[in-house]
């Protein structure tokens, strides 16, 4: 009985060889259904919500317009009117053009076709700013656009 | 000396304790950088600019169903003040005409939707509406799909699709914001 008691004490380890498995598992998981943070927001942008929503499939297809008030740290430069902000930086509608073509000269020619706006706009936001953007965007070409929302809860 | 490397050789094991440290380093940076996906959004279509003014189109009063948003996020529809949850229907009943009334639309084929918001409205009351809109037509689309093909629509072939959306294409006219009420 004692020599068998003094037989397990001797043996107490779990093995860890299979740890960083476990752990790489997970982070593949997570590498796989985020995204790159691109941007750092300058503006205040809560989504409105919606039914008839549609996924945005790749993520190289998208460029990303912001609409919203800019957040309290950029208001003394910026004042507190709502912002177009383009990239991680504020801009106003003429520069709409020059964003798209940069975004668009780094896709493939054939899938040119298919690149899709992505308006995230804060829903307190008047249609004044958001009718100009899209004016813009007519005239720039890109007629493919997405209002980002969030799925209603019902 | 050639024995004792040998014998070094033997018990060379590579210390893999610290692997899951450098894992979870690696797992916590991806997690500050990334943000999960939401990419969700109401899909939409504009229509190409031009510099001329759009031709004068004259259609049939009964075949245009108007929507105006004013400034105070108010509903209008054909001249009625409308409560936006009551939207879907209406615009579900105009295009189909199930009760063949003489001022809705003649065939869910010459009905058009036309949308007009001020500049002052809420970008939110503006896309309740978009959204109430086209999931009518979505609904539309569904029941047609339903009905000929014992299918939902997501689930057709493209040769399907194209035969429900010629009986109930999504004629949703814009027009250019009037401009009474931006700030």
């Amino acid at each position: 009985m004692s020599k068998f008691s003094k037989k397990n004490k001797a043996k107490p380890e779990i093995s860890t060889a299979s740890l960083p498995d476990i752990i790489f598992m997970l982070l593949f998981f997570f590498m796989v259904v985020t995204v790159l943070r691109d941007a750092s927001l300058k503006v205040n942008v809560t989504t409105p919500q919606a039914t008839e929503l549609d996924k945005l499939e790749k993520k190289s297809l998208v460029n990303y317009l912001y609409i919203g008030t800019p957040t309290e740290e950029n208001q003394a430069a910026a004042g507190t009117k709502p912002r177009l902000q383009l990239g991680d930086k504020f801009a106003t509608t003429a520069d709409i053009p020059l964003f798209l073509e940069n975004h668009r000269i780094k896709v493939d020619e054939r899938q040119r076709g298919l690149i899709t706006s992505s308006l995230r706009i804060d829903k307190d936001v008047t249609m004044g700013i958001v009718t100009d953007v899209k004016t813009a965007l007519r005239k720039a070409g890109q007629f493919k656009v997405n209002y980002s929302a969030k799925p209603k809860q019902s | 000396m050639a024995k004792k490397s040998a014998k070094d050789r033997m018990s060379n094991e590579i210390n893999a304790g610290s692997m899951a440290d450098i894992a979870f380093l690696l797992l916590i940076f991806f997690l500050v950088t990334t943000t999960i996906v939401e990419d969700k959004g109401v899909l939409v279509r504009l229509p190409p600019w031009s510099e001329e003014p759009p031709e004068v189109l004259k259609f049939k009063t009964r075949n245009v169903y108007s929507i105006l948003v004013n400034a105070n996020n108010d509903l209008l529809v054909r001249g009625e003040p409308t409560r936006l949850e009551d939207l879907k229907e209406g615009v579900m009943e105009f295009i189909m005409n199930p009760n063949r009334r003489e001022d809705y639309a003649e065939s869910s084929v010459d009905a058009i939707v036309s949308l007009k918001n001020d500049r002052g409205t809420k970008y939110e009351t503006y896309l309740a509406v978009y959204n109430e809109v086209t999931a009518a037509y979505n609904t539309l689309n569904d029941r047609e799909a339903q009905r000929r093909f014992g299918k939902d629509y997501d689930n057709l072939t493209i040769e399907q699709k194209k035969q429900v959306r010629e009986l109930i294409p999504k004629k949703l006219s814009e027009a250019e914001p009037s401009n009474f009420g931006e700030e």
